[in-house]
């Protein structure tokens, strides 16, 4: 799992069919000292997570697990929300 | 998934049996603000999009997840039409503006 900060939504009418209802949501992935590294994806969101929230995201073929469907073409989904995170770096 | 744009098509005769019948789109990565990247990918369109539409690429194993490209040896599927971006943070916003 990866920290990231959620930075927008995106809205897709026409999408693969098991996705209908999903909400889509900018990912700025970061570290544990919130810095941005990378460039941004998009990853579904299962949990309701908002725009400047700290969120844990899983990819791969993983990122279907939560969505309670048997196929669906997603490599990135959020999992949870941050309430607060220790590091020592 | 990964934001992009449909830039042409891939036509092929030769290719493995299993990609008989998938429609192959040339697709080229976007930043948020739809500024091009330089890379490139080819994708198996599952959405039916058409060229300079802006879509969504699911990649790696994720991308045999749709009744289309199941089992076949497909690693990046386009899986969403974009209508719109709504970015609400305010320092990513003129990060944006800046590039």
């Amino acid at each position: 799992m990866q920290l990231g900060k959620v930075i927008g939504t995106i809205w897709a009418t026409r999408k693969y069919e098991t996705l209908t209802g999903k909400k889509m949501q900018l990912v700025q992935p970061i570290n544990s000292s919130e810095e941005e590294i990378g460039s941004p994806i998009i990853a579904i969101d299962t949990i309701g997570a908002g725009p400047g929230e700290i969120i844990y995201y899983i990819t791969a073929s993983e990122a279907v697990i939560p969505l309670n469907v048997e196929m669906a073409p997603v490599d990135a989904s959020i999992v949870g929300i941050v309430d607060s995170l220790y590091s020592e770096q | 998934m990964i934001l992009g744009k449909v830039i042409g098509t891939v036509w092929s005769t030769k290719k493995d049996e299993n990609l008989v019948g998938a429609k192959f789109l040339i697709v080229q990565e976007l930043n948020l603000d739809y500024s091009p990247k330089k890379n490139t990918v080819v994708a198996v369109d599952s959405v039916g999009a058409g060229v300079g539409e802006v879509v969504l690429v699911a990649q790696g194993s994720s991308a045999r997840q749709t009744i289309l490209t199941k089992n076949k040896p497909i690693d990046a599927v386009i899986m969403a039409i974009v209508d719109k971006l709504d970015i609400s943070v305010k320092d990513k916003i003129e990060k944006v503006v800046e590039n």
